[in-house]
């Protein structure tokens, strides 16, 4: 069985993510001028067109390339001895500190604890009217589901067909699409957790959503 | 009551003056307030007659301020007068101007795009003892006093596309057009019908809209005036604006502020004033054909003598526009001519057109917009040359005619006649003679033995691997001309190295062997105008004319000479359009090219008149005409209305040209947007763009700050142009010779010489 109390500790002793920087492929570099604790920022923009921190840059071959944070964090190091030296592809240049945010703790949380069921196709789906019905009236957690139980219906250009539950048996944690939405294919339908987890798991994640600061 | 009355009208008139004048308060707007709040202090205190003979004298002093303010009115006074929700709109002109009228095409909020408002109108008066109605479609934008709903008189490309709609309605009802033009610039979103295209395609039909069209000019706003405004008579409210650009964004750019930051005042005060955007101003230019004025500081809804005179200048507007063509007129023609509008409202003249009128009609709308501009440009040909050209074009027209039309007609006629004898001759062979002859080889064998030895050595020449006899296969670089880029030493990533982990490309490998294609993704780099003229257009060989036009600064745009200039010497051209006379794998034509380095590519007087002249030389030659767009940013903001009207002076000329039975093709590369998306490249029926190039109306910056949308970085790629159904195809750089050639080949008019 998963200890879910256990990986909360762990993720709260580090609280974030390491991010290596390095170099993508031979070339002189050149720091950017940021120091150890600089704040930086990943992709931006609605579309993410806009790119994030300059880091460094990199020639190889009189071509200037610029290498910018991947997301938001801190700089933890910058191997400022390499200023200006030509270094090998792979050598680490900045390290970031990458604090993860209250969604990115819940979904890892979630992500080891919960089975997630996706859809096989890209359609709608709809519970069928048993487990709708249940669903209904005593909330979502009250559905069990165990290997071979027909308890969606996908309808795709007028045509219904049930689909199966496959995984391990547990209750409906938390259901992923909404009435009438169309699914695209791979993207989760339901998340299923064992049974006796399902307390825990409730705790854990009502205890994030107050007590994690960091918040996007 | 009625002294409140006063009051309140009195202090709505104080509120628009302020608004007008904006942040410079002068003297007299501060007398008007001091005599006002004198008033209104003592109002409880003195009797009704001594309040109305108060209310009399300060009424003539607001009266008297208003026309002095009005002498003194800044180009920026009036653009602000234009967007007063106060000043009059079209539905005051529909209730006040014409004696009735019924919406069409959607009522009110209830519409496909409420900012283009759509009316059959008609008016009504009594002529020598009879009662006459005359119908017109009433055409405009709706800013409607400030209605959120009505998007200020931004007209959505769908609206565009309602307005052409019921343009045909009137052309098959043979009822005048009026459009009222009363908008800030079109709403720029690529959606179907896409704004650019759409006014596109409002231009060309226009062009040769068979009806009267007359058009009223209160806010003209660059392409959405466009869209509707190519007229037979073009009035303009005196305290209306028409314009390239709004004056803030020509501060913007002026500025160099980006990112929707703003310009300062003064920038934008002298901007507009830069600009030349008045009636005035664009009357002296020749773009308007008459100025109706307006009461002191703009109409507003109350002012019905302005609506009395308004529908004497538009009956007396299309009396004019019909009479000029109809062939039954008489006295009637003489006395509209020399009447001024006062009795525009006695001549009765029927307003439907015969066909044979029609067509005149048409033919001196075009006439009329050809002859424009022409102070805004420099043409350095000599008088020699210009007669040369003359007697050259004339011989050319007349050796056309005869070759093509009168003999060629005659020739196609046989050749279809021998052509359809071939084929039944073909047929009795293929059906009787060919088996009587493999009887005879049947009996007779021996015959060909040379077909069986030449079989043999095609089959060899297929079956055989390689042939290291012949030497190594290394050939010399396949293109005629290189970018000078490809002599640097350096490697140059590919921009879309992130998605398609494209290596890094050498430069002279790009762009030399590879011109400019990344091999790994197919991303075109940007590449200089010369190789396309080389590489695809045998521009060595070719004849190049009117080489000697040449852009000029006929604002006297401040700074604009010392830019020009510079542009000029850097390039080593004289405008931006390059046109002549080329043959691509042996069919001769005519080809326009507009390159992005001179200005950006922008069109003004001289661009416009050497494209119309491009395409006037193909009609006469009967040569197909290609337009190349290596790169447009639109029109030129510097030269004001003066590039503005080569929006529809161009499409004219194409709509002639195509008329004509010739072949239009446009091929787009890098960047093109705007003005000339939106008239002649967009009116085209043949448009292909080169990879990796953007095509659209307004660029993303403008869509945002106009919009409050922010797009997709690739919102104005070829692709989604394409999926759009804005052109018809994407061409690779290195396959625009080879496709150029197979479009000549299979489409266009009749009238091509090969043909």
């Amino acid at each position: 069985m998963l200890n879910i109390k256990e990986l909360l500790d762990e993720v709260k002793a580090s609280p974030y993510r390491e991010i290596l920087i390095v170099a993508p492929h031979t070339g002189v570099v050149e720091f950017a001028g940021l120091k150890q604790g600089d704040k930086v920022h990943g992709l931006e923009g609605e579309y993410k067109e806009r790119p994030g921190t300059l880091l460094a840059t990199l020639t190889r071959e009189r071509n200037r390339k610029s290498i910018t944070a991947p997301e938001k964090g801190v700089v933890e190091s910058i191997r400022s001895e390499l200023e200006g030296k030509f270094v090998e592809a792979g050598e680490p240049l900045v390290t970031l500190k990458h604090y993860m945010t209250r969604k990115e703790v819940i979904e890892l949380i979630l992500q080891e604890a919960l089975h997630l069921f996706r859809a096989p196709e890209r359609a709608k789906y709809y519970f069928v009217p048993e487990v709708d019905q249940k669903l209904k009236v005593s909330g979502k957690r009250s559905v069990k589901v165990h290997e071979g139980m027909e308890f969606l219906i996908v309808s795709r250009m007028k045509r219904e067909t049930p689909l199966a539950y496959s995984g391990p048996d547990g209750i409906i944690y938390s259901v992923y699409f909404g009435r009438g939405d169309n699914v695209d294919e791979g993207e989760p339908l339901i998340g299923v957790c064992p049974e006796d987890q399902l307390t825990v798991i409730q705790d854990v994640v009502a205890r994030i959503q107050s007590e994690w600061e960091e918040e996007a | 009551m009625d002294a409140e009355k006063r009051i309140q009208g009195l202090k709505d008139r104080l509120t628009y003056i302020r608004d007008i004048f904006a942040s410079k308060e002068g003297d007299n707007v501060r007398l008007l307030a001091t005599k006002l709040d004198d008033l209104l202090n003592r109002e409880n205190k003195i009797s009704g007659s001594v309040l109305s003979e108060e209310l009399d004298r300060l009424e003539d002093l607001f009266a008297f301020s208003e026309r002095k303010l009005d002498s003194i009115l800044s180009p920026m006074d009036r653009v602000r007068i234009v967007r007063h929700p106060q000043r009059i709109c079209l539905k005051d002109i529909l209730e006040n101007v014409y004696d009735n009228y019924i919406e069409i095409g959607g009522r009110g909020e209830f519409n496909i795009d409420p900012a283009m408002l759509i009316a059959r109108a008609y008016f009504s008066r009594r002529v020598g003892g009879k009662v006459i109605n005359q119908m017109v479609m009433v055409i405009g934008q709706e800013k409607g006093h400030g209605e959120a709903f009505r998007n200020g008189g931004s007209v959505k490309p769908w609206g565009n596309a309602k307005a052409l709609h019921y343009m045909k309605v009137a052309e098959i009802e043979s009822i005048p057009v009026h459009t009222f033009i009363f908008t800030p610039g079109a709403y720029p979103v690529e959606d179907w019908p896409g704004a650019a295209q759409q006014i596109a395609r409002n231009l060309y039909e226009m062009a040769a809209l068979k009806v009267p069209v007359i058009s009223v000019f209160s806010e003209g706003g660059s392409g959405g005036a466009e869209a509707i405004g190519l007229a037979d008579r073009r009035i303009m409210l005196s305290h209306g604006y028409y314009s390239v650009i709004s004056p803030e964004g020509a501060a913007a750019i002026e500025g160099g502020l980006r990112g929707g930051a703003r310009a300062t005042p003064e920038l934008i005060e002298k901007c507009a004033t830069q600009l030349c955007i008045t009636a005035e101003d664009n009357l002296k230019n020749g773009y308007i054909d008459r100025v109706l004025q307006e009461p002191p500081l703009g109409a507003r809804p109350n002012h019905y003598e302005f609506f009395r005179k308004l529908r004497r200048e538009l009956i007396q507007a299309t009396n004019e526009a019909v009479s000029e063509v109809k062939s039954m007129k008489l006295y009637r023609a003489m006395v509209i001519r020399a009447s001024k509008t006062d009795d525009a409202e006695s001549i009765f003249m029927r307003w439907s057109l015969s066909s044979s009128a029609l067509d005149r009609l048409v033919e001196l709308r075009q006439r009329k917009f050809r002859g424009m501009s022409h102070h805004a440009r420099l043409d350095g040909t000599g008088v020699l040359k210009r007669i040369a050209v003359a007697t050259k074009g004339a011989v050319w027209a007349i050796h056309s005619f005869f070759r093509y039309d009168l003999l060629g007609r005659q020739k196609k006629r046989l050749d279809a006649m021998f052509e359809d004898l071939g084929a039944e001759a073909h047929l009795i062979r293929h059906k009787l003679l060919l088996p009587l002859k493999r009887a005879v080889d049947r009996i007779i064998p021996g015959n060909n033995v040379d077909q069986i030895h030449k079989g043999e050595e095609v089959r060899n020449k297929l079956t055989r691997l390689s042939c290291p006899e012949d030497g190594a296969c290394l050939v010399g670089s396949e293109w005629l001309w290189t970018s000078p880029r490809c002599q640097e030493d350096r490697t140059i990533s590919c921009p879309n190295a992130r998605i398609h982990q494209c290596p890094d490309l050498w430069a002279p490998d790009l762009f030399g062997d590879f011109a400019g294609v990344c091999p790994s993704c197919g991303h075109h780099f940007p590449m200089e105008y010369r190789w396309y003229l080389e590489n695809v257009f045998a521009y060595q060989d070719s004849r190049e004319f009117n080489r000697q036009i040449e852009s000029i600064n006929p604002l006297n745009y401040e700074q604009f000479d010392l830019k020009l200039d510079k542009t000029k010497e850097k390039t080593g051209l004289k405008s931006a359009c390059i046109t002549f006379e080329t043959a691509m794998d042996g069919i001769e034509t005519v080809v326009a090219v507009l390159c992005a380095p001179f200005r950006g590519g922008s069109v003004g007087a001289a661009e416009g008149e050497k494209f119309i002249r491009a395409a006037e030389r193909a009609g006469r030659k009967r040569l197909p005409f290609i337009a190349y767009v290596h790169g447009t940013a639109g029109i030129r903001i510097q030269e004001g209305v003066n590039g503005v009207i080569q929006m529809p002076r161009c499409t004219i000329a194409v709509r002639r040209y195509i008329d004509a039975g010739g072949l239009y093709l446009v091929l787009y590369d890098t960047n093109s947007y705007a003005g000339p998306v939106a008239s002649f490249l967009g009116c085209s029926p043949y448009q292909f763009a080169v990879q990796s190039s953007n095509i659209g109306f307004a660029g993303p910056g403008v869509i945002t700050e106009t919009t409050g949308m922010s797009i997709a970085p690739d919102y104005h790629r070829a692709y989604h142009a394409l999926s759009r159904g804005h052109i018809h195809g994407i061409w690779d750089r290195r396959e625009a010779k080879k496709n150029l050639h197979q479009s000549l080949l299979t489409m266009g008019g009749r009238n091509l010489y090969y043909r």
